[in-house]
């Protein structure tokens, strides 16, 4: 791709950007948010059609008028949401759009069958084609997402952050296949924001900036360091800005609770769980999925109502989960792992968005003191850096970090004691992530006491003053912050016991 | 159409916010009734009067509906609810004499209970509203049937050896049914801008419409923001019912009657009306003040199509097609 300039509503998203692909090779595509990986692979997959400059494809120039066109030349996309219809089968999702069909449209469902068997073979997958897509984990819709790339015999693959719904192993088992369509050929673009990815499997890396191409490296020659450096245009100063421990009084202590499990497969998603956590401290809960630790926190919120087992000291005083709504009063507040589908209200300004879990506060008798909720949103707004031009703004408009830091700042509006915290930095830029971590060292000075999950265990050991290992729901370990190792972690996660 | 403001200017605001595409719409349907004028009546005052008491019986219907597909709900039963309410109206105050505020009342408590019923069902049963509001208007409807054995209730009460005694109809008909300003504006008219100020302060001012709105636009996020939503949605629907309630007294009042076919398909003009309005049907998005809109936009093109006596048949088609140009229109100038 040569020359290739997009805009939005006159704003440039993408500036003379030259981009090569080889075949055989995995290509990680890196930039902060907003650094236009999305445009450019958008236009590289026929969505985006109205680009300047021109894409050539084994040497013939090509242009793409919708996402068919580029399918047709083996150009095969696998986005962030995952684009798959969970009541249709396995077989009917591989072949949405191309199925093997007799003249006037009669599906041979034989054909079909033997085919996607094959591409599941070579998948690694052993399944039952014909059962509807919705009975399986998510990370099998994200295998067959790429079987419908393989029907194509797409020669490049683009993934776009494929491994931020899947657990380790199910990530291993991708990287896996990767490396197989590498060695027959295909181009694979992969977009992540884990560094310990992109260094595991990537062969080149090309750093966009600012919709501006940086350039492309080895990434053997490129470390860490350097990319992060490249990607932000600024040293940080190391990623995670330092910690100092401290703790006070004790804030919460949990005595043998359990949570229910909301799926439904187990009676409880945690058992038996005790812990406690003292004022100024962030206190880690490690665990793949499964583990029950997301649920912990739904349970701890009074989200699933009042089936926790258990009991709770908050502050000084028994506490009892029931409702979201008392878990706020009683200075509880949960940042949940997943932005879109509970956190933020897409129909809402990035104002509305802040204030919705303090209303109560700021509308005494019932009736909204616009102007006041006006001066707080201003103030959040400067307080965590987020990048708008007004309060008004639609939510939507915001980049991920950004979109972020407008939940946190819901939560810390409500003053809370303390913050649950899922997933706080997920699909956000090194940038936004170094900037969270700063707040986060700034509400415990100020006392308040954090729970946190996070997939990344690097950020997970260099935030957290202690870390609590959870499989299968119930606790595996207690690590301190200076014994805790990666290694160590992940055994525990898998099942293996503390011994101490 | 690319006309291009400075992002933050006030008017490149509000030519891009939907009041100002809901008044583009409402602009074209007059200035198309300045066309086809029907030699000079659609100037006349009476014209346009004639028009805000029409709509005002649907746009009633209308205020609760916006509060419901805010939500990201639907409430198909105002419209049989209205028939329910305009016979116990007729009931009580012509044949049973009852005093004008206590048959309002128990109108206004009747259809709070239907709402109410709805709501239930969608907020604590988590029926879709579709299908729960779809057995409300069934239900609803029979019941209006049940209770005035299927006649329409009028002045005319049979006695005991069959004839039939004309009773005098009650003040609170008058009152109601009566035109203020010298013989300009309907009360109708007045208890309608009533209910759209109410549902707006509502809407726009209180927290509990800000929750209607958080709710239609995430309902997990708003739950999980301590919004109390199961309550939230009962009082939506409630208040959706009363104001039907509201809607069928004043019905009752027009036609001097109850009639238990009232207000059949009502409920599809209410729809249009916050369609057209531009309130988003999947919730989270619009306003009484694009209701508002939308019903003088309704009310002028009915008016428009009647005074050039347009058949009934070529109305329907019409307006149909002109739905989905408003709708289109609106959604072309984002």
């Amino acid at each position: 791709m040569t020359g290739i300039r997009k805009e939005f509503a006159g704003v440039p998203v993408l500036k003379d950007v030259e981009w090569e692909l080889r075949p055989g090779e995995v290509h990680i595509l890196a930039g902060e948010n907003g650094a236009g990986k999305s445009t450019l692979i958008k236009i590289l997959a026929g969505v985006h059609t109205d680009y300047e400059g021109e894409i050539r494809l084994a040497g013939r120039r090509v242009r793409f008028r919708r996402p068919h066109d580029a399918a047709r030349l083996g150009i095969a996309a696998i986005h962030q949401d995952i684009a798959v219809v969970p009541s249709l089968s396995v077989r009917d999702n591989i072949f949405l759009g191309r199925e093997i069909v007799r003249r006037r449209g009669w599906v041979r469902f034989g054909p079909e069958r033997a085919r996607a068997r094959k591409i599941l073979d070579r998948l690694g997958l052993d399944l039952d084609v014909s059962r509807p897509l919705g009975d399986f984990p998510v990370s099998v819709r994200q295998l067959v997402e790429i079987a419908k790339a393989l029907v194509n015999e797409a020669r490049v693959i683009i993934m776009d952050e494929p491994t931020s719904a899947l657990n380790e192993t199910e990530a291993g088992r991708l990287f896996e296949i990767i490396r197989g369509l590498k060695s027959q050929g295909c181009a694979v673009v992969f977009i992540s924001h884990r560094l310990e990815e992109i260094y595991r499997i990537g062969d080149r890396i090309t750093v966009l900036r600012d919709g501006r191409f940086i350039g492309t490296f080895a990434a053997a020659d490129l470390g860490p360091e350097r990319l992060i450096e490249q990607m932000v245009g600024r040293e940080l100063g190391g990623l995670f800005p330092p910690r100092e421990a401290r703790s006070g009084e004790l804030l919460l202590r949990a005595e043998g609770i359990s949570v229910p499990d909301p799926g439904g497969v187990r009676p409880w998603a945690v058992e038996d769980l005790s812990f406690d956590l003292r004022e100024g401290e962030i206190l880690g809960v490690a665990g793949l999925r499964g583990s029950g630790n997301s649920e912990l926190f739904h349970g701890l919120f009074g989200a699933c109502g009042g089936r926790v087992r258990g009991r709770i000291r908050l502050a000084g005083k028994e506490y009892v989960p029931r409702s979201p709504g008392q878990a706020l009063r009683r200075g509880l507040a949960l940042l949940t792992n997943d932005r879109k589908a509970s956190g933020l209200v897409p129909t809402m300004s990035v104002g509305r968005n802040i204030s919705l879990a303090s209303l109560e506060a700021l509308s005494p008798g019932g009736w909204i003191r616009e102007r006041r909720e006006a001066e707080s949103a201003r103030r959040h707004i400067g307080a965590l850096g987020i990048k708008v031009r007004s309060a008004e703004q639609d939510i939507l408009t915001l980049s991920g970090g950004n979109q972020q830091k407008v939940l946190l700042a819901r939560w810390i509006e409500t003053s809370p004691k303390v913050l649950l915290l899922d997933e706080p930095t997920i699909g956000i830029d090194v940038g936004a992530k170094n900037e969270i971590y700063r707040l986060l060292n700034a509400w415990t000075s100020a006392g308040k006491g954090i729970l946190l999950i996070t997939s990344e265990l690097p950020e997970l050991l260099a935030l957290s003053d202690r870390i609590l290992v959870l499989h299968r729901g119930r606790l595996m370990g207690e690590f301190d912050r200076r014994e805790a190792t990666q290694e160590l972690i992940i055994a525990a996660a898998m099942g293996k016991e503390k011994r101490s | 159409m690319t006309l291009r403001f400075a992002d933050d200017s006030r008017a490149g605001r509000f030519l891009r916010s939907p009041s100002a595409r809901a008044l583009a719409a409402l602009a074209l349907v007059v200035l198309i009734g300045a066309i086809f004028n029907a030699d000079g009546a659609f100037f006349r005052w009476h014209t346009h009067r004639d028009m805000l008491r029409h709509i005002s019986v649907f746009g009633i219907l209308a205020c609760g509906m916006t509060l419901v597909i805010i939500t990201s709900g639907i409430d198909l039963a105002v419209g049989s609810v209205l028939g329910l309410s305009a016979v116990l109206f007729s009931l009580f105050s012509l044949q049973l004499g009852w005093p004008a505020w206590l048959a309002i009342l128990a109108c206004l408590l009747a259809g709070a209970a239907c709402g109410l019923t709805s709501g239930g069902l969608v907020a604590k049963f988590r029926l879709q509203p579709f299908i729960a509001t779809l057995a409300m208007m069934v239900f609803a409807r029979g019941l209006a049937k049940w209770i005035s054995g299927g006649r329409k209730i009028s002045t005319a009460v049979q006695l005991a050896d069959g004839r039939f005694e004309y009773r005098e109809v009650p003040p609170v008909f008058k009152v109601i049914g009566s035109k203020l300003f010298a013989e300009n504006i309907a009360v109708v008219t007045i208890i309608f801008l009533a209910c759209v100020l109410v549902c707006y302060v509502l809407l726009a001012k209180l927290r509990w419409g800000r929750h209607l709105y958080a709710i239609g636009g995430n309902e997990e996020a708003a739950r999980l923001s301590g919004v109390p939503v199961a309550r939230t949605k009962l009082l939506a629907y409630g208040l959706g019912g009363l104001l039907s309630a509201v809607a069928g007294i004043c019905h009752a009042v027009q036609e001097q009657q109850g009639d238990p076919e009232a207000g059949s398909s009502y409920e599809l003009t209410a729809i249009a009306i916050v369609v057209i309005g531009g309130t988003n049907m999947n919730g989270g998005k619009g306003g009484m003040g694009l209701t508002l809109i939308g019903a003088m936009t309704i009310g002028y093109l009915e008016k428009i199509l009647s005074i050039n006596a347009v058949g009934e048949a070529t109305r329907l088609m019409l307006t149909g097609l002109i739905i989905v140009g408003a709708v289109l229109f609106q959604r072309h100038r984002k």
